[in-house]
């Protein structure tokens, strides 16, 4: 008897030791990449989480990957239902492909909805199914216009009287009479300068339910805006086809061109890559359309999701409601990443008012312009075909647009066909 | 029964078929597999590990667009050039070094060799970057130094077509030389004799010695190059990135790529592999048929 107990009591103590080591023992965690600094904002937000006592210890293991090595690999990860991380950054043109069949994504609605109405739904919107969120984004995304002051003053230009796009178009010829230079890029290899204009003006791609809207009269008619700049030399080819290329960022880092129009998150390429225009660039609202349309285009965007299948789903999800929803996580991402954060309650606050590189560089305050706008963002229709969609925008329409320029009307036409030969 | 199989395997009737079981099994596994596989996700629609649903050729009716006629268009235009430079420069390169007439032979076959030794993507960068479209990069200041107006190489078809032949020359170049020279070695040196004694000049010996000496490396080196030509993709990727405008740099492989894994749709990009499959094929027998392959020797 004495025996027995003898033993089961060690059974009892041994147990206890080894819950206690495994209460100390960290979560181990795996995220997925393709933004290195997305890696930078978790990191901090990781340690605070983990001087936080009441929060489960966490370890994550930031992989980053090239853009397209890893959304191949999260495919074939989720696909065969092996190998796929915890946390995940899937980029808003990816993220559709996620989304069909069965969904490998855990729903983030328990931390979404509580504060659905502090958040800016219409980035969400971007990632649901159903009903269901799957994908928290950074940012906002709203696109504003970078101005190269010292080449409007040159043409004696003052940036805040651009108030629509005529505005901007007779700026242009002023610009190219007294300097020589061009008003602005379009790009013929990506998408965003013809989306975010076209959505802009009120157009999309497709309807939730994948009708094609490609070739509607706005779209035409922002393709012929476009054009018209083309034509009279205020606006030409990007330098490389897209603003992301060294070729552009040198030439425009030159002082070559008065002005960009980008997503809010381009804020850090000037930073980065175009280091002498520091002081010159001042941001403003894109310039807004007679005939009607939006003050700003919600642009790009990573839905960070949380993989379905993995071990630690529950506490995967608290913390990236931790790193992306909360108060303290949102002025963390403006400060690291230079995003408008998707928290409403950030904007006005003290903590986004500190100074940073970002304010240094523009020299203005940059959230004034921003709240100028964003009451009037309209939604992007993401659905299963707008990667079909995006395709056929980089591929053919801008490219046909900007380096051929051909008829928008015939461009629009041709696009919309090839896009309803690829839905069922 | 251990011993049978034993004795069986070792003796003169097993050990064949032990021998080539390594390849057996490689191919029917990395091969076969995947092709018999392919052919299936070809009449499927495919969300995810469990929903595949037969369409039956609704994704072969799906090709018919722009973009899969301008990848075919990419791809046929690229691999005609790509036969045509190189078999025949290399050809003459490795003549002009196997004939003694150019001095420190040795050293430019290693010339010519080196740049295959070379990351494709390095030289895809490097290429990318001189043939700019800005007139700053650096082969447009070589068109204007001599006058000429500066082009703007990887935004049309014409001229990325060119820069990419050229990017394959030059990295394909010396390895083609060396498949040449190996024919060219071949020769026995009495042929030429004798043709040197009939009174033939060196374009008569170069065609009628020369070329039905290396007819079996040339055949050789067409059949790679055809199949080279069309599973082209690296090089473009290179030159384009991701980013391709107008479609002008995106081959068939890219085509394929681009619908697999960035829309997600494995079934139409199997079918759009298995047209790739059909096409080479057809090319290759087409070739192989006209240089006389299948002729018996005479």
């Amino acid at each position: 008897m004495k025996k027995l107990l003898s033993v089961l009591l060690s059974l009892i103590l041994m147990l206890s030791v080894c819950t206690a080591l495994a209460d100390d023992a960290p979560i181990k965690l795996t995220l997925w990449t393709f933004q290195e600094l997305h890696t930078e904002l978790y990191k901090v937000m990781l340690d605070k989480w983990n001087a936080d006592p009441t929060k489960p210890a966490l370890e994550i293991d930031f992989q980053v990957f090239p853009y397209e090595d890893m959304h191949n690999k999260l495919t074939i990860a989720l696909q065969s239902g092996e190998g796929a991380p915890d946390l995940v950054d899937i980029e808003i043109n990816m993220f559709a492909n996620y989304l069909k069949g069965d969904i490998g994504l855990a729903p983030m609605n328990e931390y979404v909805e509580p504060i659905a109405d502090h958040l800016v739904m219409s980035r969400l919107n971007n990632y649901s199914k159903n009903g269901n969120y799957y994908g928290i984004d950074h940012h906002i995304g709203a696109t504003v216009m970078f101005f190269n002051t010292s080449i409007l003053e040159a043409a004696g230009i003052d940036y805040t009287s651009i108030k629509t796009w005529d505005d901007f178009h007779e700026a242009g010829k002023t610009v190219l009479e007294k300097t020589g230079k061009p008003m602005i890029v379009w790009e013929s290899a990506d998408c965003w300068s013809v989306y975010p204009m076209v959505n802009q003006h009120g157009g999309d791609w497709l309807t939730p339910d994948n009708q094609v809207r490609m070739d509607e009269p706005v779209v035409v008619n922002t393709l012929a805006f476009m054009k018209s700049m083309l034509d009279d030399g205020t606006a030409i080819p990007c330098p490389g086809g897209w603003t992301h290329t060294e070729e552009y960022w040198g030439w425009m880092n030159g002082g070559n061109c008065a002005a960009v129009c980008m997503p809010f998150w381009y804020l850090d390429r000037f930073t980065n890559y175009m280091p002498d225009l520091a002081g010159q660039i001042k941001i403003a609202p894109m310039p807004e359309w007679p005939d009607g349309g939006h003050k700003s285009a919600q642009m790009g965007g990573t839905g960070t999701a949380v993989v379905a299948s993995s071990p630690n789903v529950e506490v995967a999800k608290e913390f990236l409601a931790y790193a992306c929803l909360t108060f303290d996580g949102c002025v963390t991402t403006w400060k690291i990443c230079g995003f408008d954060p998707i928290l409403m309650d950030v904007y006005g606050s003290e903590e986004m008012k500190e100074p940073n590189k970002f304010f240094e560089y523009y020299d203005q305050d940059i959230f004034a312009v921003l709240s100028e706008v964003l009451d009037d963002i309209p939604d992007t229709c993401l659905t299963e075909y707008f990667p079909t969609a995006t395709d056929i925008v980089k591929t053919q329409m801008a490219y046909r647009l900007v380096e051929l320029r051909e008829d928008p009307e015939q461009i629009a036409h041709d696009c919309a066909e090839e896009l309803r030969s690829q839905i069922d | 029964m251990i011993r049978r199989l034993k004795n069986y395997l070792t003796g003169p009737k097993g050990v064949p078929y032990l021998f080539v079981a390594p390849f057996i099994i490689f191919f029917l596994l990395v091969y076969l597999y995947p092709l018999i596989m392919t052919i299936i996700m070809s009449f499927q629609q495919i969300d995810g590990p469990n929903h595949h649903d037969f369409i039956g050729l609704k994704n072969y009716m799906k090709l018919n667009t722009r973009d899969f006629n301008m990848a075919l268009q990419t791809s046929g235009r690229y691999a005609v050039w790509d036969v045509i430079v190189l078999t025949i420069i290399p050809l003459l390169v490795a003549c002009v070094l196997h004939s003694g007439l150019a001095k420190a032979s040795n050293f430019f076959k290693s010339l010519f060799f080196i740049p295959s030794l070379t990351s494709i993507i390095v030289a895809g960068i490097v290429f990318r970057l001189a043939f700019g479209t800005l007139e700053t990069a650096t082969v447009n200041r070589a068109l204007t130094f001599f006058g000429l107006q500066p082009v703007k190489w990887l935004s049309y078809a014409g001229p990325g077509n060119f820069v990419l032949i050229l990017l394959t020359l030059w990295r394909w170049n010396g390895v083609n030389i060396v498949y040449y020279l190996s024919g060219l070695q071949a020769i026995p040196t009495d042929h030429y004799e004798a043709a040197q004694i009939d009174g033939a000049n060196a374009w008569q010996k170069f065609i009628h010695v020369t070329l039905p000496g290396i007819r079996p490396v040339l055949i050789y080196v067409i059949t790679i190059t055809v199949l080279g030509g069309f599973s082209m993709f690296t090089e473009s990727v290179a030159l384009w990135q991701q980013n391709n405008a107008g479609g002008v740099g995106r081959t068939i492989v890219g085509y394929m790529y681009m619908v697999g894994f960035k829309k997600n749709n494995l079934g139409l990009a199997s079918a759009v592999g298995l047209v790739l499959l059909g096409l080479v094929v057809a090319v290759n027998l087409i070739q192989l048929v006209l240089m006389g392959f299948f002729r018996k020797e005479d």
